[in-house]
């Protein structure tokens, strides 16, 4: 049993914990905080991703106790981060994949807006194509990729004032006016 | 869920401490990034006492230039870092693509190229749980006789599956190792034996320190070329890295090919040099001697259905990845990859 301090969301938490417990189990059987799912638990899903000092990692290949002395951010700290930062609401990320409908299931949502919020503070206009290499670690199994890159798009096009672009059913619907 | 088997964890800040950590226990393991290690860990295919992680160890990061323009990487840089750094990419352009097409982002922030350096073979008999490993029957790599993928085969025939490897013997380099017998430095290209249960000489006590990658010509040109399944993520199905340097008029001076994840230890296509010796790229002969070492290295290399991905398939896309990571190299560019 080890006794430690994780630095998590911006608090200092105390953690006693096994030695062998990965970073995800301490989060979730520890200190409760489930957001970070536990999907295929051997490093291929992402559903799992955390920001340990700004940089996606997963959870549950990560030694808890190996991250002493890390800034580790969970999903449970965007809104407060942001709302710190004097914002309101939850994080522009979250708020755009609820407007843009970018999740069916939800499993690998918080993983993938963890992995697009690393994205957005390296990258503040990301091209689709660095949207796909961001989140290439992240698996949707309801394959919903679109939508999630439209999430993104929107709230890169908030943030900076932006024209968004239509979204995949808009075009479509476009397409079909003329023939209505 | 899978629970890892316990273990005592330590955390030393030290290299020296480290070495010492390592050569108290008969059965401790070095973690660096944790990205295959701890899911072989949680597959019981390492049950160590005591684990010794290099997280903490800041004297086994970053990447110098030496006096002699010579690179030193440390073992614990992360993939990423050595794919996005300027001066790998200049000097070592093979070992920085190789790097950024290992695995997904998030595990080429974990993984170290120490880890990848490192990496143990990979098998679908093998990298499996221990109750799906139970049900079939144990290897001879872990916990049983035989092997699967060649039947009455005596030797394990799992793959070696890192793609920095590779790119690092095309590009000359050398190991650096320290334990509390003290230092020693190992060509690269000695490094490997032919058995896939460990295909490596390293003593478990040892920690590498850093990986020398020599000054490379003026006209030096590489490339890599990854096959797998999935843009992202994967393992490779085929890994092929490229060197071609080129003399002052522009002609292939050396060359040098070596692929991975088809055997127990990477190979290199031999009699390659002759054929591509003094082509100048762009050329027609230049495509016809490329087409000859793409036909090459098909008759040289023989896979077995040792990783997922069928064998036959992996061997017919040996001279296609041969040739386009030959192609990308001549003219500065690459990676090569599918998706």
């Amino acid at each position: 049993m080890g006794e430690y301090q994780l630095e998590i969301n911006g608090d200092s938490h105390d953690v006693s914990a096994p030695d062998h417990w990965t970073l995800l189990e301490v989060l979730r059987y520890r200190l409760g905080l489930t957001g970070s799912k536990q999907g295929c638990d051997k490093g291929d899903c992402g559903a799992c991703t955390v920001l340990v000092d700004g940089q996606p990692v997963l959870a549950c290949l990560t030694l808890a106790r190996a991250s002493e002395g890390r800034a580790i951010t969970t999903i449970e700290g965007l809104m407060p981060a942001h709302l710190r930062a004097g914002g309101t609401g939850a994080d522009p990320l979250q708020q755009a994949f609820d407007r843009c409908g970018a999740l069916q299931c939800g499993f690998c949502q918080s993983g993938m807006i963890l992995s697009a919020r690393a994205l957005l503070e390296r990258c503040p206009r990301p091209s689709r194509e660095d949207m796909r290499d961001a989140l290439s670690g992240n698996l949707c199994r309801c394959t919903g990729y679109t939508q999630i890159f439209e999430a993104i798009e929107s709230a890169v096009a908030e943030k900076l004032h932006l024209q968004p672009n239509l979204r995949s059913w808009e075009a479509q619907r476009a397409a079909q006016e003329p023939s209505r | 869920m899978l629970r890892l088997p316990k273990f005592e964890l330590c955390t030393p800040t030290t290299l020296a401490h480290a070495v010492a950590l390592l050569a108290e226990s008969p059965d401790a393991l070095i973690v660096a990034g944790g990205t295959d290690l701890v899911p072989n860990m949680k597959h019981e295919l390492f049950t160590p006492s005591r684990v010794v992680s290099l997280a903490q160890v800041s004297e086994l990061r970053g990447i110098r230039r030496g006096a002699d323009g010579s690179l030193a990487i440390g073992a614990m840089t992360s993939l990423a870092e050595v794919a996005a750094s300027a001066l790998v990419r200049a000097q070592a352009p093979a070992l920085a693509q190789a790097c950024s097409l290992v695995a997904g982002p998030q595990l080429r922030t974990m993984g170290t190229l120490g880890g990848n350096v490192l990496l143990d073979t990979r098998c679908q008999w093998y990298n499996q749980t221990y109750f799906w490993r139970q049900a079939l029957g144990f290897c001879m790599k872990k916990d049983g006789e035989v092997c699967h993928v060649v039947k009455g085969g005596k030797n394990c025939v799992a793959a070696a599956s890192n793609d920095s490897a590779p790119a690092l013997m095309t590009l000359g380099a050398t190991l650096e190792f320290a334990s509390l017998r003290g230092r020693r430095a190992i060509a690269i290209d000695d490094f490997w034996v032919a058995d896939g249960i460990c295909n490596k000489r390293v003593e478990r006590d040892e920690v590498l320190v850093s990986v020398h990658v020599p000054k490379a010509p003026e006209g030096h040109r590489g490339a890599y070329g990854k096959l797998r399944d999935r843009g992202s993520i994967d393992f490779p199905l085929l890994g092929v890295a490229v060197r071609l340097d080129l003399d002052a008029q522009g002609a292939v001076e050396h060359a040098d090919v070596v692929v991975t994840a088809l055997a127990a230890q990477p190979k290199r296509i031999a009699k390659l040099d002759a054929v591509l010796h003094g082509q100048r790229p762009g050329s027609s002969d230049f495509e016809v001697a490329v087409a000859e070492a793409a036909a090459l290295a098909h008759r040289q290399c023989k896979p077995l259905p040792n990783i997922p991905g069928d064998a036959e398939y992996r061997r017919d896309m040996v001279p296609v990845y041969v040739k386009r990571t030959l192609l990308a190299a001549a003219r500065g560019e690459g990676p090569v990859h599918h998706v």
